[in-house]
């Protein structure tokens, strides 16, 4: 009883408790043998870093701070240079790369799904093409039951409702890869709207990163939207079928994006810039992307972040198939490992042998 | 005792002065800082005002990738989403306020002034993923086609109902800046209040006033100052609001008649493309120069409001 009644023991406890607390809380500060390395950018990478980085601490003591900012921050910081490495849903041109001094290497291949919630509708029965998707968010197309999407998908029935066409509100690769389909597949959009990290939308509404238009689609009636394929699973979203250059609908799964990548030509792609949009195999998912990183060359910093990446390519092909992303072929990540050590990147392992 | 009143002498001369250069820097600084804000905001927008010159204001067009910048379109979100939010709060609260100061028996006001009171704390983004998650689909499937029905066959006015039912759009945001402010008004208005003389109120029902007639021409005409205060604070604050609109409005660069359509407004705009300008950029320089735009709405929000305060004041 005394205790509590006495204040000055009183404040001292709960000086003492917070500090304990804190202490608890916040990290280590003994632990200096671990390196930090800092990275910015796409969204639709970071689920796959964030575990890749969670395992690799206890390996190779280094520890990764990613924020996902979305592709354009990726850029924009790491050619300001105040992260380590900038991650990126597209492919950078040459000339950028060169002028701001930098190395790209690809990390992952990844599909974007298109997906809809539409009252009443099985999973993954609906029915698009390219040529539609784009009337839809050109605001040509606004009721689901549109004589147009009405004949291909002549076994459901389709309510009169309003189509809500959700698009990314922050500049992101996720939106380049989309309308870079979109410009493929129609010339009405490609000529109107183009294809960027973000465009002048016509009609629809936006959301800031993937899980957000995930969540709009989910939570709106009507909704439709492009996201990662590993957000649409986690989100339990309805996606749609597309019609692929073959001429057949298929449906977005790891089969479907392995076709599309398999379909690519990796070895003699400059930079790695390959284009896995709308690839000609019949079993192919048509809005396939690679996700890329930008490193500073002759970089000292950089060599962390491909001690980091290395360890990623031949211990992390578990964790990528486990969320859903699609490992790098072997012969690409062979190519990498040079790339890396002719930019002066290279982690000091790979001098080593 | 002796001690510290000969320490207090010592210190006779020193501590006003202290105290009294400090107040001066005190205030000197406050004003500093707003006059470097203004300063800032302007002289990192000058690049946008030079590019696109009195077309920032009026067009509408946004496209990064073609390096068009414009205010229009969160220019008239902004106005349009806090207007809503307080005609829609202002008789909410005065409502709540006559309610709890003159209606209901002090036991049980003191408790729900006190929950008004921990409203006006909650964090706004709180707010704003209530608003996505509930308010959102219950918008779209119920208040939005009720509107649409009851107003969709009225000319003109169907213009402000037309468009799909999303849920998401300025109404919405609207409403949440709505609940945002109303304990704020809610709280100035009580002050207001509790102010009135009781022995004016008591006076009049003496003289067989009803409740409304004392309501009417005692209590409002002795509170107005007080509304209108709490109205300016509310209003403030919705027009800066950022994170709960961002989740409600649909961030869509398009100005359109209608309540029910995505559109954006300036804080929500700022927040959302920070991160991805490059420093220097005309992107960059576009949001300060939006910021500069905001400040510039907010200060005749407060200049109008001041002169129609001034005006009421005069009537009476």
């Amino acid at each position: 009883m005394s205790f509590f009644q006495n204040k000055n023991l009183r404040i001292v406890s709960v000086v003492g408790l917070s500090f304990a607390f804190f202490a608890a809380v916040l990290p280590n500060v003994k632990a200096q043998d671990v390196v930090t390395i800092t990275g910015v950018g796409s969204s639709f990478a970071a689920p796959l870093y964030q575990n890749w980085a969670a395992s690799a601490v206890k390996d190779i003591n280094i520890k990764v701070n990613y924020q996902p900012l979305g592709s354009s921050a990726g850029k924009n910081q790491i050619i300001a240079k105040t992260v380590n490495f900038g991650a990126l849903d597209m492919a950078t041109p040459i000339e950028q790369l060169t002028k701001e001094d930098l190395v790209q290497f690809p990390t992952a291949i990844g599909g974007v799904a298109v997906v809809v919630n539409v009252p009443g509708l099985k999973e993954g029965h609906l029915r698009l093409t390219g040529d539609i998707v784009a009337d839809i968010y050109a605001g040509k197309v606004t009721k689901w039951n549109d004589p147009r999407i009405v004949a291909i998908n002549k076994e459901i029935t389709l309510p009169a409702i309003d189509i809500a066409p959700v698009y990314r509100a922050d500049g992101s690769g996720t939106t380049q890869v989309f309308t870079s389909y979109l410009s493929k597949e129609s010339a009405n959009w490609k000529k109107a709207y183009g294809s960027n990290t973000s465009i002048a939308w016509a009609v629809g509404m936006g959301g800031r990163g993937n899980g957000a238009v995930a969540s709009m689609v989910k939570n709106i009636q009507g909704g439709i939207g492009y996201v990662e394929y590993a957000y649409a699973l986690q989100n339990h979203l309805n996606t749609a079928q597309l019609k692929n250059v073959a001429g057949d609908f298929v449906s977005i799964n790891e089969d479907s994006i392995k076709a599309a990548a398999k379909a690519a030509d990796w070895v003699h792609a400059k930079n790695y810039d390959v284009d896995l949009i709308d690839t000609k195999d019949a079993a192919s998912w048509p809005i396939v992307s690679t996700t890329y990183v930008l490193v500073p060359a002759q970089n000292k910093n950089s060599q962390e972040v491909t001690k980091f990446f290395r360890w990623g390519f031949e211990h992390g092909d578990a964790i990528a198939n486990q969320l859903h992303y699609i490992p790098l072929p072997v012969v690409v990540k062979e190519k990498i490992e040079k790339t890396w050590e002719y930019a002066g990147v290279a982690g000091k392992e790979a001098k080593a042998k | 005792m002796l001690l510290k009143q000969a320490g207090y002498r010592k210190d006779k001369k020193i501590i006003p002065y202290l105290f009294t250069s400090l107040m001066w820097c005190g205030g000197a600084l406050i004003f500093l800082i707003f006059l470097g804000l203004i300063f800032e905001l302007f002289w990192q927008g000058k690049q946008a005002f030079s590019v696109f010159g009195f077309h920032f204001i009026t067009s509408t067009d946004w496209n990064p990738g073609e390096q068009q910048f414009s205010a229009g379109a969160a220019l008239v979100g902004t106005l349009v989403s806090s207007c809503i939010g307080v005609v829609l709060a202002l008789p909410l609260s005065f409502g709540c306020a006559y309610c709890l100061n003159e209606l209901m028996p002090q036991r049980f006001s003191k408790y729900i002034t006190a929950s008004i009171q921990l409203l006006a704390a909650i964090p706004s983004i709180i707010l704003g993923m209530w608003g996505f998650f509930i308010l959102v689909p219950l918008m779209s499937q119920y208040v939005q086609p009720f509107l649409k029905n009851i107003f969709g066959n009225v000319p003109y006015i169907e213009l402000l109902f037309s468009g799909g039912t999303y849920g998401i759009g300025i109404l919405t945001a609207g409403l949440i800046l709505a609940i945002m402010i109303t304990p704020f008004i809610t709280a100035i208005m009580q002050e207001s209040f509790a102010n009135t003389p009781v022995m004016l109120k008591e006076s009049a029902y003496s003289l067989g006033a009803t409740r409304w007639e004392v309501m009417h021409q005692v209590i409002v005409p002795w509170v107005q100052k007080g509304v209108v205060g709490g109205v300016v604070l509310g209003w403030g604050r919705a027009l800066g609001e950022t994170m709960a609109v961002t989740f409600v409005i649909g961030n869509a660069h398009h100005a359109s008649w209608s309540l029910f359509m995505p559109s954006n407004t300036i804080a929500s705009l700022i927040a959302l493309e920070f991160s991805e300008s490059a420093a220097g950029s005309l992107k960059m320089s576009s949001l300060m120069a939006l910021g500069a735009v905001l400040m510039v709405i907010s200060f005749v929000v407060l200049f109008c409001s001041q002169l129609l305060l001034k005006q009421v004041l005069k009537s009476r």
